[in-house]
């Protein structure tokens, strides 16, 4: 596969970390080489000029969905915090997060 | 039953009928699959997870049922699998990922919840590439799934556990989700019936999402009839999610038997050698079910659909992005997988670095990518720009068309290992069965003959957005066609 200026490994470094994902070298290169090819193709739709058409995010046009504000039967604080990785005193425990460079 | 591949399938509506009438019990037939599932299973490898034990308490409480002369629903004992994406109460859900491994719903998705009612017997959770990201099942934590047609071949993705479920006689039903052609692209390899509903027509409750704007849960069959009375089950409103169409639909089989003197179906030129990368075989298959529909009385013309060209790269910018957001929520906070740190965003990075496998990362990366600052309005921007183009020319075309006819998959099922290496390969798989998902509009895969290798190649039929009838009329008529 050739290489890819669409996308260089420093961006996908930087992606990476957005997305809260560590790569090893190795998986930078083998990354940067596969979105950089993905993006390549993309090049066909950045290249329309489509100026007047309206961006389509949904099939359908809905708009905010409400119910009545009816009680009904909800499932227990319980029955999540059972399945969670680590629970104290009813809560999600994290480690933590003051002290952490932003 | 014998062999992988089943000579002839049992329709789920007749197991249903002699199981309600008592003249077979549903546990007899739960058996039955269950010995086929214990032959194949370790060569297939479709399920997740058999749930023997449920399964048959749940065959002997219908038995128990019926005895008492209580009615069961449309499906009564007959036995259905469940992509291993939808929420199961009690019982593990892992999306075939790390992240997910041992992880219990406190709750059924609609659609379980649907089919239990119905009277259907839940044997298992089947395979699937992680999060639904591929077309080849080769992405799944826990080892692929094989062609039973063939077992060095794929069964295709993402759904291919369910379809190949179906094909080996392991179960009448399966249920699937589409978000780029998931359902329909495997049910083509591996020669069974898929559907994709209209967006909107089956509740995403308890699925867990991919694309929130494209996913959508169908069922897998060996009938189009099958299919349909399976639809019929699991679609309708769902006040639990939020984009479930309100509107009663129309019934899927009223039309069902009438023929398709003078419907008109349109043949989509560009996915018939317009794009490349659909092959000769599949075209001429396609071109001998043209003129099967047109022997039945059908006008079929050649009709284009210009954004097609455009749909697989505007797709695969689309799905990565809402991906990358629907799957932040994997953090190690509230469910599944944690990886210690000594903080919470090394916690964070460490368990998503060692619980998801190297597609879902790929996908969340482009999607970050592609919704970034700098980036949007060339890449995203632009894509759902397409997606209105596309949806402009469905509508024009079906001015004039009741349906629209394609390839459903560009080739038949390709070998283990052939494009896992290589993402642009992979993706092409759907360039047949995107548009659909972009624009939210039914389609579905009929089983249409074979290529040269033996191996199926399967017809699509797509219709407007609430047209399921007309949709399963044609398909119906193409069924018998083949036969």
């Amino acid at each position: 596969m050739k290489m890819s200026d669409s996308i260089s490994s420093d961006e996908v470094k930087h992606v990476a970390n957005l997305a809260r994902l560590r790569l090893t070298s190795e998986e930078l290169e083998i990354f940067t080489e596969q979105l950089g090819a993905v993006l390549d193709h993309a090049k066909d739709v950045e290249a329309l000029k489509l100026d007047d058409v309206e961006p389509m995010s949904h099939p359908l046009p809905i708009e905010n969905t409400m119910r009545e504000d009816i009680p009904s039967p909800m499932l227990k604080p319980s029955d999540f915090l059972s399945e969670a990785p680590v629970v104290e005193g009813g809560r999600f425990l994290v480690p933590k997060i003051l002290g952490e460079e932003s | 039953m014998s062999g992988m591949v089943p000579e002839q399938y049992q329709s789920a509506s007749e197991i249903a009928e002699l199981v309600a009438t008592g003249e077979v019990s549903a546990i007899e037939i739960l058996e039955r699959y269950l010995n086929q599932i214990q032959e194949y299973e370790k060569d297939v490898h479709a399920f997740n997870l058999v749930t023997i034990n449920e399964a048959r308490a749940v065959a002997q409480e219908t038995d128990k049922l019926i005895a008492r002369g209580v009615t069961i629903g449309p499906l009564a004992g007959v036995p259905v699998a469940i992509k291993d994406n939808l929420c199961t109460k009690g019982i593990t859900t892992t999306a075939s990922s790390k992240i997910l491994e041992s992880w219990k719903p406190p709750y059924d998705a609609t659609v379980v919840k649907k089919l239990k009612e119905a009277g259907a017997t839940i044997v298992g959770k089947t395979n699937l590439d992680e999060f639904a990201m591929g077309s080849s099942t080769e992405n799944s934590a826990f080892g692929p799934t094989r062609n039973p047609h063939d077992i060095s071949c794929v069964p295709g993705g993402s759904s291919g556990g369910s379809a190949a479920a179906v094909a080996a006689g392991f179960v009448p039903i399966a249920i699937g989700s589409d978000t780029g052609g998931s359902i329909r692209q495997p049910a083509a390899l591996c020669g069974v019936v898929g559907v994709k509903p209209t967006y909107g027509g089956v509740s995403r409750y308890g699925l867990l999402a991919f694309a929130s704007s494209l996913d959508q849960v169908g069922p897998f069959a060996t009938s189009v009839k099958d299919a349909a009375i399976v639809h019929e089950v699991i679609g309708g409103y769902d006040p639990l999610d939020s984009t479930s169409i309100k509107q009663a639909p129309e019934s899927f089989l009223d039309m069902f038997d009438k023929g398709i003197n003078e419907l008109k179906v349109g043949v989509i030129s560009e996915l018939m050698g317009g794009i490349d990368g659909v092959t000769h075989e599949v075209i001429e298959q396609t071109n001998k079910a043209v003129s099967a529909l047109s022997n039945a009385g059908a006008i079929v013309e050649e009709v284009s659909l210009p954004a097609a060209l455009y749909c697989l790269s505007a797709y695969y910018l689309i799905a990565p992005a809402e991906a990358s957001s629907n799957l932040s929520r994997y953090d190690g906070v509230r469910y599944g997988l944690r990886v210690e740190g000594a903080n919470l965003n090394e916690m964070n990075v460490n368990t998503r670095t060692e619980g998801f496998g190297d597609e879902v990362k790929r996908r969340i990366m482009l999607g970050t990518y592609a919704l970034s600052a700098g980036y949007y309005d060339a890449y995203y921007g632009k894509a759902l720009k397409v997606r209105r183009l596309l949806a402009e020319n469905f509508a024009d075309l079906y001015k004039d068309y009741d349906v629209l006819l394609s390839p459903t998959s560009p080739c038949t099922a390709f070998k283990l290992g052939a494009k896992v290496n290589d993402p642009m390969m992979m993706y092409v798989n759907d360039v047949c069965t995107i548009p659909s998902n972009l624009v939210g509009h039914p389609a579905i895969s009929i089983p249409f003959g074979s290529g040269k290798d033996g191996m199926p190649i399967g017809v699509q039929i797509l219709a407007p957005p609430m047209k399921e009838p007309v949709m399963y009329q044609v398909a119906h008529a193409l069924e018998k066609a083949s036969q």
